[in-house]
């Protein structure tokens, strides 16, 4: 109970989370968390396959990961993805997912409950709508990562391109190093951890969730203002990157913290123009 | 959409012509309506090498009279080129209505550009010691196979793949474009120039030429244009970010060297791959993948970015 107590004092539930698994896996009463009860495949987690998709055409590929789970892998390995573009689509299941090599544009798009590891790099709009699980990319990101995700955690260690958590709904994304112009545009619910610098106009329009910045900031968007650090938020940054091998230049407590400034759109009965003059 | 691709080998020469095919191979789905290649050959002292037309691909199916109109053309090409003193070395046919001449030359350039391209239907495709332009309507391979670019031995090249928006489906309008008359400046270019025409306007009152509406064949005379006023390829490319307005990112090569240009609102995709002896880019990483087919480590060039490389 104090657990939960602490996870409302820390904001975490304050979200309406949508996704199928969400409220199931993120509970703070624990019971369920690791139990996909909607239609999923039933798939065994120390049961490994593993295919080279060198040769393969992308659906080809999409239906190959379907077709394991189906025989109840939970764990599956893909070597080879070449950079193609939208693989593992639409995966809402439980599953360990290894993917040795690179992805394309649109990977990994509408998962719910997937625990992913890329080795390589990954494209524009990667994981867009993610609503659960884990992913974590190795090496570097495209544009749009994150774009619009309602939950789970997608982290990527090396840097990532522009617009990052564009119209993000939910859940944490975390930049290892650095993200590019308009990232966390539209911002709606969530969290973002960038570990490095931010380029210009971070936070734009942002209606709500919190970005936290470990190194430059460019220039914060129209709307988007300093907020202040709490002990308890930089002590859930602090454990959250720990669970990826991540620790903030120095130390979270000292991240600079991004948040809505609410003048912009909705918040009052300024007429738009109104609102421009005002801010 | 349009795909971009560019490649520079930083040591010995290689098959660049197999090289940018394949990348423009993978790049085909950003863009079927035609290809164009900007390859950077081994030159040879003191002789100049020249790719022209003198038709359209399409004037073969609806031209009245125009395979004899085409042989009468090419033959006032080569009158003109007697009559300017041009010393034309060899002659070949890449098709039809294309052609590819190497001479040597010691007198106005600019002038006997001019005169070739007043003839009804002749463009010059590029003009320079080391750059020659290829670009047709078709896929890679069609382009590709139809040039005899598959043995291309060169240092550096881009590469176009088009999705045609705001011009017409012809060769005219295909990338990459010669910076007209500047030996060996050519452009690929993805995205849209919101100030086309005060430039355009600009440029023409500056005594340039434009053969087409596309706004991609501007940032070719643009940068040309700064070049010939002294300015560094850099220099001009970064003046281009605060200058021409618009979404895009364009790659320009040169005699020696290959750039990339990225606007302010990093809106049109860059993939980058850099090694030792070579440099690869492209709209999207399956091109890069397409010619390395082992791990690389690949990024995104951030907004407002130039970079040039050396070859």
């Amino acid at each position: 109970m104090a657990k939960l107590e602490k996870s409302f004092e820390s904001g975490l539930h304050t979200e309406q989370l949508s996704g199928r698994t969400q409220q199931i896996f993120f509970s703070p009463e624990e019971g369920e968390n690791y139990f996909y009860p909607y239609n999923g495949y039933e798939v065994d987690l120390n049961k490994k396959a593993e295919f080279d998709a060198k040769d393969m055409e992308i659906q080809e590929i999409n239906l190959k990961i379907r077709d394991l789970m189906k025989e109840g892998h939970g764990h599956i390995v893909m070597q080879n993805p070449m950079a193609k573009h939208s693989l593992v689509v639409g995966i809402l299941n439980r599953l360990r997912l290894d993917i040795e090599g690179s992805l394309g544009y649109f990977g990994c798009g509408l998962i719910d409950g997937p625990n992913i590891r890329i080795s390589g790099r990954v494209g524009w709009s990667f994981a867009e709508n993610m609503m659960a699980g884990t992913i974590v990319v190795e090496k570097n990101a495209g544009s749009t990562f994150g774009a619009a995700i309602r939950g789970g955690d997608l982290v990527c260690k090396g840097d990532v391109g522009s617009r990052t958590g564009i119209d993000m709904k939910g859940g944490t994304i975390i930049v290892g190093g650095r993200t590019g112009t308009l990232s966390g545009f539209m911002m709606q619910r969530g969290r973002m951890i960038v570990l490095g610098d931010a380029g210009p106009n971070l936070g734009d329009s942002m209606y709500d969730g919190t970005i936290y910045v470990g190194g430059k900031i460019n220039t914060l968007g129209v709307d988007a203002v300093p907020g202040e650090m709490t002990d308890l938020e930089a002590a859930w940054i602090e454990s959250k990157l720990g669970l990826y091998g991540l620790k903030a230049p120095n130390g979270a407590k000292n991240l600079q913290k991004i948040v809505a400034g609410k003048q912009l759109w909705n918040y009052d009965n300024l007429e738009p123009t109104e609102k421009k003059i005002v801010l | 959409m349009c795909g971009i691709a560019g490649i520079i080998r930083r040591g010995d020469p290689g098959n660049i012509g197999s090289e940018m095919t394949s990348m423009l191979r993978s790049l085909k789905h950003r863009g079927p309506d035609s290809t164009g290649f900007a390859m950077y050959g081994v030159p040879e002292k003191n002789h100049y090498v020249m790719r022209f037309k003198v038709a359209e691909q399409e004037d073969l199916s609806k031209g009245f009279d125009i395979h004899q109109q085409i042989k009468d053309r090419r033959a006032l090409v080569n009158s003109r080129l007697d009559e300017m003193g041009v010393e034309v070395k060899n002659e070949a046919e890449a098709t039809e209505y294309a052609f590819r001449y190497t001479f040597r030359f010691d007198g106005d350039m600019r002038r006997t550009a001019d005169y070739l391209e007043d003839i009804e239907g002749v463009e010059i495709m590029s003009l320079g010691k080391g750059l020659e332009l290829i670009k047709d309507l078709g896929d890679a391979d069609v382009v590709s196979d139809q040039y005899r670019l598959g043995n291309f031995s060169g240092s550096h090249a881009i590469g176009h793949t088009r999705m045609a928006t705001e011009s017409d489906v012809d060769i005219r309008s295909a990338h990459p474009y010669w910076a007209y008359p500047f030996n060996d400046v050519a452009v690929v270019h993805n995205g849209q120039l919101t100030n086309y025409w005060n430039w355009r306007r600009t440029l023409v009152h500056r005594g340039h030429r434009f053969m087409s509406n596309c706004d991609s064949e501007l940032i070719a005379v643009y940068l040309a244009d700064k070049m010939d006023r002294g300015y560094e390829l850099e220099d001009a490319m970064h003046d281009s970010l605060e200058e021409l307005d618009g979404v895009f990112t364009y790659v320009v090569a040169t005699s020696d060297r290959l750039g990339m240009a990225k606007d302010y609102m990093a809106a049109k995709p860059m993939v980058l791959y850099e090694s030792e002896d070579f440099v690869a880019l492209a709209s999207e990483e399956v091109a890069i993948r397409s010619i390395f087919p082992h791990e690389i480590d690949t990024f995104d060039p951030y907004e407002g970015e130039v970079r040039v490389w050396q070859s």
